[in-house]
This record gives C-alpha cells, structure tokens and sequence, in this order.
C-alpha cells in the first residue's frame, strides 16, 4: 500500500529484579525517600570502588537464556563517558566491547503470522540517578533536583535488530518480552515503575531498497500502546518528510502523550563515549557448567505453555495465547484448572470477566481479590445450577473487588438460584396473567414470544430462578 | 626523650611498659611538628584535637588493661588522597578543597581500628599527578635534607624522615610513594597491586595506583603492612586471599637468593654518586652470599610513554566525577554545562587539566587504536620482561630514581622530564608486582633510594632483603639534615 517500508529497532532498558545494587549494598526498593539509599560507591564519591553482584550476572544470564542468546564465558565492563548530573562518575559502566548475551530471537504473533525478531545482544549495566526539574526541563530550570537512589540500580539492555517493520510488531515484541522476562523472575517489568524502558529508532525507506534511512530515536514512552502509537506517528512524520523532498533529520525526539506526537528533543551531535576498560572490576568469567546450572532454573516459558495448553487441555490457540501472556494469568488458570476441570469454561471467564475488570479498573492481577479456587467453586455452583450464568457474573465481581468466597455471597445476598417448581409455579401464573399477548402470541405458533415471559419471570425473581426451568414449566403450561 | 626519633615498635614498647602514654607520645609528634613544619610544609591538615582525643581514649583502654594491637598509640600520617572520615581530604585540589569524607579508605580505617593516632594529612602534587609536589594546589613541600631539594611526589616520606609521624601511608601511581622515600631517605613500599585494598583511595589511574607504608625501618614495615594488607569485600581489585604475617619476613640472610640487575636501568642518565651507592649495595649483598647477575628487560625504555597514555586516559575518566553537582567546588553558571565548565577550568590545575587532555585524546574515536591499545600492548610487553625475569631471580634491584632529590624548580615547567624522573619506578605499576624503595647512604649530601622488586604477593622476599641490608649496613638509616 504505502510506497515505504519502516525500520525500526528497539532499546529495551530492564531493571533485575536484585535486592541490592550492581556495585554495592545499597538496598533497590523502588519508591523510598529521595538519596536515602545511598553510599560512596553509588554516588561516585572520591575513592567508591565497587564490587560485582554476582545475582545480576545470574539473572542477566537467565534473561539472555530466555530469549535464545549466546552466554559469552568470557566478558567485562566498560566505561561510557559523558557528562550529566545525574551521572554521578562522569561515566557509566556497560558493557560496550562484550556483552554478556548476544545473538538471540524471539518469535512474536502479528496478524495470525508467526515472526522472528533477531536480539543483537543483552548487556549489563548501571542506572543513573534520577534528575526532578523545577522547572519543565533541566534547560528551562533555575534549579534541579538529584535523586541518586536509582544509581547503580543493576539493568539490562536489550537491542533488536532492526527488523520490526512497525508500531502492531513493536507492541507485540514488547509484550513477548515482557512475558518472558516475568515468566524468569529477572524482573518485575513493571514500565509504570520504570523497571522496563523502552527507546525505539525509527527510519523509512522505500519498498524493495535495502540501505537504512536516516534514522531518530525515541524517548519518553510510558507505555506500550504509546510506544505503538509513537512509532506510527513518526513513521508517518518522516515518510511526509521525505515525500516533501526534505531530509529526514538524526536526533533524539520526544514522544509528547498528550498531543500524540514526536518533538525534537536534542540533536544527535555523536558523542563520542571514549570507552575503554573499567580498570576497577574484575572481568566476568563464566563456566560452561555454570551456565548449563543457570539454564536448568528457566521455567516454561510463554511460547512452550501456551503449546501445552493448546495440546493438554484443547483450548484454542488464541485463548492460550491470551493466558500465558502472562505469568500471573497462566497459573491463575492452571490453578483454577486443578479444583475446576473444564478448561474452556476457566478461560472464558479469565478472558471475559477477568480482564474486562482488571483492565477496567486498570489493575494487575494480584492487586484483585479473586483467587483461582473462588473462580472454581465459582463454576460448580453455576454447573450445580445453584446459581445461574448472570448471577455468576454478578458474584464474580464482588469476589474480584471483596475476595469472598462465593457461597458466601450467594448466601448473605440472597442469590441462590429458584428451581423449586412449587416457588416458581406462582410466579409464572402471576406472568401469565399478566402478558395475555405475549401468551396468545405463543400459542398462534409465534415460539419466539416464550422467551419474553421467561424474562419476565427472571425480572420478577431478580434474576435468581433458573432460566431452564422456567422455560420447561411454562412450555408446560402453555401446553407447547 | 626525643620520641619522635623513635621508631614504631620502639614507641610501641615504651607504651606497653607505660614508660610513656599515648597522650604524651602524640604531644611530643604534635610539638615537633609545630617545630618544623613552618620549613617542611609536609601537612595539609593537622588533626590536632582528634588525634589528642583519640590518645586519651588509647590510654584509657590501656589502663582498663586491654591488650593492645602493635600500631595502637602510634602517631601516623596519611596522604590527603586517602579517604578519612570527618577530616578534609583535598587531594590537594582546589575542586575537593572543602571535602570531607563521610566515610574511612578501608586501609585507613584499619590503621584507626589497630589504634593508629592519625596526626594529620600530608601534601601531595595535585591528584598525585607528579613527582615533587609542585603541582599541588596549595604550597610545595621541602625536602628535611635540602631545602632547595624537593621531598618527591608525597609529603609523606618527608614528615616520616622528619618525625612529623612514626609511620605514613602514601599512594604510588608511578612512584611516588617509592620515590619520596629514597628523596627522603626513608623506606616506602608499593604493594602489589590489590595486596592492599584500594577502597577510600581516590583514584588517579585506577589500574596504577595502590596504597603503601612509609616507614623508618623494616619492623616497622611489616607492622604497618600486616595491618593494612588482605582482601576487601568492597574492592574488586584487592585480593582474595589474606596476607601472611609478614613478621615471619624479618629473617638475616640471603644466603643463596638470586638477585637480578635490569641492565636497562643502569646504562643512561643515572646520576655517578647514585650508581656508585648501587654498586656499594650490589658488593654487599654479594658478601653476604645472595647472587647478583645482570638481566636483560628489553622494553623497559617504552613503559614511561605507555605509563603516560594508560594513566591519563583512565585519569581523565576518574576526575569526571568533578563537575560541582555532588562535593568539592562549584562555580556557578546560567546553565549546567556552563557550571561543569567553569568548576573544572578554576578547581583543576594546569598539570591535572594537561593529562585530562591527554587522556581524552588518547581515548577518543581515531586515536584509540594507535594510543591507548597500543599502550595496553607496551603494558603486556613490560610485563612479559618481568614474568621471564623472574624465573630466574628472586627479587630484582635497580635504582630507586636516576638521581637524588632534584632542585625545587628544575622540572616544573617540564612535564615530561619531570615524568622521566619516575623512569625506574613506573615499570613496577604497569606490572602490578611489589617495589620497595630502601635508603642507602648519602651522594652529595641527599639520601640515595635502591628499589627493590620481587614476584606478585612476594612482598616477603622485599623485607627480607631490607631487614637484612639493616642489621648488616650503616646507611640504612640517613639522618636529616635538619636539626632533631
């Protein structure tokens, strides 16, 4: 359709999920108080010599395990130097020259196609600190404000090839990956916390030729929708670039959520790092037996359970595509299927009623109250016929918002289900008399019509009798 | 009694005996140092009232009948490019020239800990980026046996020789600590690197330097070294295993020991009365049955410009974190790069902006390759000169400097003779091995300093040849010029 043709690659920063930092003691707990925890090696002061944590290395290996890469045995860090405040060394030590994981893939399901996206390579490195401006940026401040808590928080990045052809793929790589990294409990990818950062660099170029564009890169996406939403924008933006015979500019732009769209933030002027060595740590050298140990700790991972579920349990592909595209959801559902063996009922109702609720109320699955043997007995009372479907839906909310269990809902608010045929006969006369037309109209062979009156008799039962039985009892009456 | 005369593990009997308190002891050092210091200027800071408090504490422990670590009560001086918590550390900056650590170098928290009265904070060239203290910020330190000589490139040796301290703890990036100990005619030691943790030392060339003692004689060496040496969780390039006691290193003789004579370091530009002071050395140890042979260390002439190139690059990376947001000087400006700017132009001196330059040019796109990599290669090389060395000799012996203290001014204006200075010592850093510098006699009325240098963590086989130089030589120990 579009005579272009988008290149984009993705700059994934992923906070590991360590109960200290990558040089030092410093405890990571996200959300403390401002430079509370802090100490020489973090904050660059004069003679901070650091000292490797040794579970970074472990959780980076598991994250490049996870996503295909190749463990080097034999790496280092590097220092990258620049100047900014909240850089408090005047450097930030990465791992430029050998990355701890490289050459990996993962497979994302765009458009009902299966998809590989090559993974350059997964390296180790530092966080900065965080910079609060007094005003809306450090250049239109008077005064700035360091909090240096998150230096020296241990990260990951991870670099993709340049082979997402668009904002649809990008999200799709993004929720993979955010999938696989929960699934190995290297981190808490929580983007709203900043554990997971995204920068994107974007370039057009026309169908069928195979050099790169110009490319920009960029910044300040909060969500995955937005990072979608931002590379279509600027995908958009260059291809009227180039249509109006201009160039497409290289710089850092800015993804503006409020306005949907991407603005100049700084010109890439190439800083030059002037990298070399970090002479203070010991390079990082790994066995294969060691890796081989840290391979053997990855669970399932998203693609083999959604497999299995489709194979073990017969749910459709997208349904376990849904489920497991979540650590949390996947063992909802699999605990759910312990107490509850009808594995489709289980995913229709996670699928409808779970997710509409947690993304309604805009909540992660282990904020709900809901727990998967609530959601079983749940289903035995609507399969037992105590309760109908619509009640059903009805208790569910109040377990996912109050956490009862659901006989006890169904108990204290009165919403058992009437399929005494003494207690509904009354009311079905009471129906009878009351809809002549809708009777006469049945009975002139309008069959349709039994399902006004078996409405109203659920309406005058507040929706507690049993549909089924209503429906037999006045096909009974009405002599069919 | 003239305490300050003294050595450590003689102040350290008189306080076991309680001949004399720790109180009385560091009133004595904090006399003499009010006596000369006006003509030596080897302090940046004189901790007078922490060190009497901490005095009086000892001598309270002392009298509660505590037993007492060797080092406790002795008066001590520290490098003001060693972290000391609650005491200005300046590295004789003006960009650090109100800094105040909130926490110890893990070496001197060790010294506190075994009950060393710290006394002050001594001169040094700028960042440690010399070998005279004339690039210091502040003042120039004056040599106790000259005062037109310079002390070398630390104030520490100086207040060691002159009893301004019992003991010192210096830093050698290329030297220093070695070569003001032979300027000074006091001992200085270079551990191998990582022997002692580099934690709290501020860094110049972070692959270069390591913390050491200064000290007046071997004893006393192996004191200080017993207990600042062994790993540090919190440095990655100290070492994982802890030291021995290296008391056990203090042995008369060496019977039998191979000793090796780098040719390179005898043939050019060393000064006559140095050499014949070497040959005198060379004469002795032989006639005390060690053998002496020549050895061949064919890249020592290009250590010093891989020296240059490796420690500029790594210094202008670790002075970085000078730009005014977080300690030291700041100078203010309408914007923050402006601020970095500024802060670094006024707080750095010419020579410490000069290697920061230098640093920048030999790490940047296009020069890399043929500087700093090639540097990293000269750096193998030097090494592989040592490893083949060693499989011959036990220790090495060379020349602590070409010539004795030079003039005050001679080399200021000339960065790369004043560097040329440190050509016998540089080598030792780039290969990370253990150096000590011992005096031995005077040439023209200065301190000559041999340099001898053994096998990673073989500091041992360093003390056992000093120890035994000292009981059976009498220039071990040149006394000062300046009246005692």
């Amino acid at each position: 359709m579009s005579r272009y043709e988008a290149v984009i690659g993705l700059e994934v920063h992923v906070e590991l999920k360590t109960d200290t930092k990558l040089f030092c003691g410093c405890s990571t707990e996200f959300g403390q108080e401002p430079n509370t925890q802090v100490c020489p090696v973090c904050l660059g002061l004069p003679g901070g010599t650091g000292v490797l944590n040794k579970k970074v290395v472990e959780l980076a290996t598991k994250a490049g395990l996870a996503l295909n890469c190749a463990i080097g045995t034999y790496t280092w860090f590097d220092r990258k130097n620049y100047y900014y405040p909240d850089l408090p060394k005047g450097f930030q030590i990465s791992q430029v020259f050998r990355p701890i994981a490289y050459k990996g893939y993962l497979d994302i399901d765009v458009d009902g196609r299966t998809k590989r996206i090559n993974i350059t390579r997964a390296h180790i490195e530092e966080d900065p600190g965080k910079l609060a401006h007094a005003g809306g940026s450090i250049a239109a401040s008077h005064t700035s404000y360091v909090d240096y808590n998150r230096s020296g928080m241990p990260l990951i990045e991870i670099v993709s090839e340049p082979e997402i052809r668009s904002g649809d793929e990008a999200k799709a790589y993004l929720e993979k990956l955010k999938a696989i990294l929960e699934y190995t409990g290297v981190s808490d990818v929580k983007m709203e916390q900043g554990s997971l950062r995204c920068d994107a660099n974007v370039s057009v170029r026309p169908v069928g030729t195979t050099t790169l564009g110009t490319r920009t890169e960029i910044k300040n996406m909060n969500s995955f929708r937005a990072v979608q939403q931002a590379i279509e924008y600027e995908v958009d933006r260059q291809i009227d670039v180039l249509e109006d015979g201009e160039r497409v500019i290289q710089e850092t732009r800015g993804w503006v959520e409020n306005k949907g769209i991407t603005i100049t933030m700084r010109n890439k002027e190439n800083p030059d790092y002037r990298c070399f060595i970090e002479p203070e740590l010991d390079p990082i050298e790994l066995t294969a037996e060691w890796i081989e140990g840290v391979r053997a700790t990855i669970p399932e991972l998203p693609d083999a359970r959604r497999k299995r579920l489709v194979a073990e349990h017969g749910l459709p592909d997208y349904d376990a595509g849904v489920i497991t595209s979540s650590l949390a959801l996947a063992e909802f559902f699999d605990a759910a299927l312990q107490k509850y063996p009808d594995a489709k009922t289980i995913s229709n109702w996670i699928m409808g009623e779970l997710l509409r609720l947690l993304n309604a109320r805009n909540m992660e699955l282990n904020e709900a109250k809901i727990t998967p043997d609530g959601l079983a007995s749940l289903l035995q009372l609507i399969e037992k016929g105590s309760i109908s479907h619509k009640i059903g839906k009805e208790v569910f909310e109040t377990m996912f918002e109050e956490g009862q269990e659901p006989e006890q809902i169904v108990k204290e608010k009165g919403l058992s289900q009437i399929s005494d045929e003494g207690q509904l006969a009354r009311i079905i006369e009471e129906v009878i008399a009351k809809n002549p037309k809708s009777v006469a109209d049945f009975q002139s062979g309008k069959k349709q019509a039994i399902g006004f009156l078996v409405g109203q008799v659920m309406k005058a039962t507040k929706g507690q009798a049993n549909p089924g039985v209503v429906n037999t009892m006045l096909q009974e009456k009405l002599g069919k | 009694m003239q305490l300050h005369t003294l050595l450590v593990h003689e102040l350290s009997e008189l306080m076991e005996k309680k001949e004399v308190s720790c109180e009385e002891l560091t009133r004595d050092y904090l006399q003499r140092i009010g006596q000369v210091e006006d003509k030596i200027k080897a302090f940046l800071t004189v901790t007078k009232e922490e060190a009497l408090a901490q005095a009086r504490a000892m001598d309270e422990q002392r009298a509660r009948g505590e037993a007492l670590p060797p080092l406790a009560g002795i008066p001590m001086a520290i490098n003001d490019n060693i972290c000391t918590q609650g005491i200005k550390t300046t590295c004789a900056s003006q960009i650090l020239y109100n800094f105040i650590p909130p926490y110890d170098a893990t070496a001197a928290a060790r010294l506190k800990n075994a009950g060393a009265i710290l006394v002050g904070k001594c001169n040094l060239d700028e960042f440690a980026m010399g070998s005279s203290t004339e690039h210091s910020a502040f003042y120039s330190t004056q040599n106790p046996f000259d005062p037109e000589a310079v002390p070398g490139g630390s104030g520490a040796a100086a207040a060691v020789a002159v009893g301004e301290a019992a003991f010192a703890l210096g830093s050698d990036t290329g030297g220093s600590i070695r070569q003001s100990a032979a300027f000074c005619g006091v001992i200085g030691l270079k551990p191998t690197y990582g022997c002692v943790p580099r934690y709290g030392l501020i860094s110049y060339a972070s692959s270069l330097d390591q913390i050491g003692p200064i000290t007046r004689d071997i004893t006393d060496l192996a004191l200080v070294l017993n207990t600042i040496a062994g790993r540090n969780a919190k440095d990655s390039t100290s070492a994982s295993v802890d030291g021995p006691d290296f008391k056990k290193s203090l042995v008369n003789s060496v019977k039998g020991l191979r000793i090796g004579l780098p040719k390179e370091y005898f043939k050019t530009g060393l000064a006559p009365g140095v050499a014949a002071k070497l040959q005198e050395a060379v004469r002795k140890l032989v006639e005390l049955g060690a053998v002496c042979e020549e050895v061949d260390m064919p890249h020592t002439e290009y250590a010093v410009p891989a020296h240059y190139i490796i420690s500029c690059a790594e210094a202008s990376s670790n002075l970085a974190r000078y730009d005014g947001v977080r300690h030291g000087l700041r100078v203010e400006a309408e914007d923050v790069l402006g601020m970095f700017k500024k802060t670094r132009i006024r707080g750095f001196g010419a020579e410490v902006q000069r290697r920061i330059m230098l640093g920048t040019h030999a790490l940047s796109t296009g020069n890399y390759e043929a500087c700093y990599m090639k540097a990293l290669k000269v750096r193998t090389l030097v090494k592989r000169d040592f490893e083949r060395a060693f499989e011959k000799f036990d220790c090495l012996l060379t020349p602590t400097s070409p010539t004795t203290a030079f003039k005050i001014g001679a080399k200021a204006e000339d960065s790369l003779a004043m560097y040329q200075s440190e050509v016998f010592t540089i080598p030792v850093n780039l290969v990370g091995v253990p150096a000590m510098s011992l005096p031995f006699g005077i040439a023209e009325g200065l301190p000559v300093g041999l340099q001898l240098i053994a096998r990673h963590f073989d500091e041992g086989t360093l003390l056992r040849v000093g120890y035994t130089l000292e009981q059976n030589t009498s220039e071990i120990r040149p006394k000062p010029g300046l009246s005692r």
